[in-house]
């Protein structure tokens, strides 16, 4: 039989003697962490820790703070809280609730899949008004022939706002925030281009172009930015399917609904298959 | 005290899909009336579609048309013989690992079924294959030669989904030929996307690839014929591997808890930096 193997860059253990199943030690990219980090570590230094494998400077890890703060609740109107929401409050078990958030904070509209598309683009076009135009307009030959993904399709600029007429108050303090924490590189140009960009890309800069940029300074590929938006979107709308649960359903909307084509009631006469 | 802030859009843009997104939820695919009916795209459930096969109604909230009794078939077949309860399969794995750590039977089987929208096996696979088939159908007709639409693809995309497989790249597919068979009792073995697919296999088997045709490439051009979209046959393949998960997580909470797949420490082939002070 041959013994699997489990290859990692990010995690090693020493097992508790005898016992070859228990860890007695636990290291995280080389540093010891039930040792030194529970002490020593902030939550964002870890979570950077994990995904970079290194140690980020004290103005790293406060920028991702502050962005995990800017993304941890999008309020309650927000579809991935509101998925949350109707999960809670049906009493959902609580892994079903963030499934839901999940699932409806991942798109292309809003959710992390528009984070990806975004930090794409910052490495496609980094700082130059001219590969955004390029890149925000690419041609019908530039689109055709892409393999066909599970993913629709962008309807509108990622990175922009879909429907907001302007550069939302929020997305600006959080813009302002994470610009002062790190004045180099994609933010700060972003800072200054703001208003160009927009008129290139005919939206308002959203939310998650801002998190795109900062992820993006922050050193992490699209890949891991998707993965941290979504970790980053659930201390939300967990909070929010609890309170929802403990209010019961009859306080949560329900709505009214309109069917076109409803057939009415039907007699006995019409009763099998059409 | 909370300031009141000066307003800066005193005008709503009345345009905009969100306003007229609100009120009534406006639905062409159907509701309930608790303790009365339920409309399922313009037809009563309980009246109308009660006595019909679950995958013609599945398909029927898909696409809006009902499918014969011979297109049932194939597409049943389609789901039957991909149906492996195989934990150690990537997908499954998830809904035994679940079972063996005592979670609940539908977080595994929801959790397994998202996991099969995989990149290299699964539902990206599908989707894009059936695009691709789409699209090769289109240039074709239009006068393109397929080993030329074939290149371009290999090309633009590195390879092409629905030929070649992660664990088996040049073995035949088991799940070809049973389900080809009930597709020619049903007259689906010969449509314009199947023989396509093996247009396509031939070409890269000939050719340097050395690639055979997988079940994906067969399923979607069945599904093509059937007149199913890239779209469509997306959604219809979500359970599609759903009647192998319930044993894996069935078998694996019936093991002693987390007994299922145990790892030692030791399994850890860890190359990362060596001990270190924060």
């Amino acid at each position: 039989m041959t013994t699997p193997r489990l290859r990692t860059a990010i995690w090693n253990e020493e097992a508790a003697p005898g016992d070859p199943f228990t860890a007695e030690s636990c290291y995280c990219h080389g540093y010891d962490v039930f040792g030194e980090l529970l002490e020593k570590a902030s939550y964002p230094e870890y979570l950077y820790l994990l995904f970079r494998g290194e140690k980020p400077a004290p103005t790293t890890a406060r920028a991702l703070e502050i962005l995990a703060i800017a993304l941890a609740n999008p309020g309650p109107r927000d579809p991935s809280v509101h998925a949350a929401m109707a999960a809670g409050v049906g009493g959902s078990p609580a892994a079903a609730v963030l499934m839901a958030a999940l699932a409806s904070g991942a798109g292309v509209s809003g959710g992390a899949r528009e984070i990806f598309r975004c930090m794409a683009l910052w490495q496609t076009c980094g700082c130059s008004l001219a590969a955004w135009q390029q890149a925000l307009h690419p041609t019908a030959e530039e689109s055709a022939g892409q393999r066909r993904s599970v993913w629709p399709d962008s309807e509108h600029p990622p990175g922009f706002a879909a429907y907001s007429p302007q550069f939302a108050r929020p997305v600006r303090q959080t813009l302002a925030a994470l610009t002062q924490l790190l004045p180099a590189d994609n933010l700060a140009w972003l800072q200054s281009q703001r208003e160009a960009l927009e008129q290139l890309a005919d939206y308002p800069l959203a939310m998650t172009g801002v998190a795109a940029a900062a992820l993006t300074d922050l050193g992490f590929s699209p890949a891991d930015g998707e993965m941290l938006a979504l970790l980053l979107r659930l201390p939300g709308a967990a909070a929010h399917a609890l309170e929802q649960g403990r209010h019961g359903i009859r306080h949560f909307p329900f709505f009214t609904i309109e069917i076109p084509d409803d057939p009415g009631p039907q007699t006995g006469d019409s009763y099998g298959e059409h | 005290m909370i300031q009141a802030r000066k307003q800066e859009t005193p005008t709503v843009n009345t345009e905009n899909p969100l306003i007229s997104g609100e009120g009534p939820l406006h639905s062409t695919v159907g509701g309930c009336y608790p303790g009365e009916r339920a409309v399922f795209r313009g037809r009563d459930l309980h009246a109308h579609l009660r006595d019909a096969d679950w995958l013609d109604l599945y398909l029927f909230g898909i696409t809006g048309r009902r499918h014969s009794p011979e297109q049932l078939k194939v597409l049943h077949a389609i789901w039957v013989n991909t149906s492996y309860p195989d934990a150690r399969l990537w997908n499954n794995r998830v809904a035994a690992l679940a079972g063996s750590a005592r979670s609940t039977g539908t977080l595994a089987l929801a959790a397994a079924l998202a996991t099969s929208e995989a990149a290299i096996y699964g539902r990206q696979i599908d989707i894009a294959c059936a695009d691709f088939l789409e699209r090769a159908q289109h240039r074709t007709k239009a006068g393109a030669n397929l080993d030329d639409v074939v290149r371009d693809e290999l090309q633009r995309n590195r390879s092409i989904g629905g030929y070649g497989r992660p664990v088996a790249r040049s073995a035949t597919d088991e799940r070809i030929i049973p389900v080809l068979e009930i597709a020619a009792r049903q007259g689906f073995a010969n449509g314009k996307y199947v023989r396509l697919a093996f247009a396509i296999e031939e070409i890269l088997l000939n050719g340097r690839w050395r690639m055979r045709m997988n079940y994906a490439a067969l399923a979607a051009a069945l599904a093509l014929d059937i007149g199913l979209t890239p779209h469509e046959y997306y959604l219809y393949l979500f359970p599609a591997f759903l009647a192998g998960m319930p044993p894996c997580y069935i078998e694996a909470s019936e093991r002693p808890p987390q007994a299922t797949l145990p790892l030692r420490c030791s399994t850890i082939d860890y190359v990362g930096p060596d001990h270190r002070l924060w």
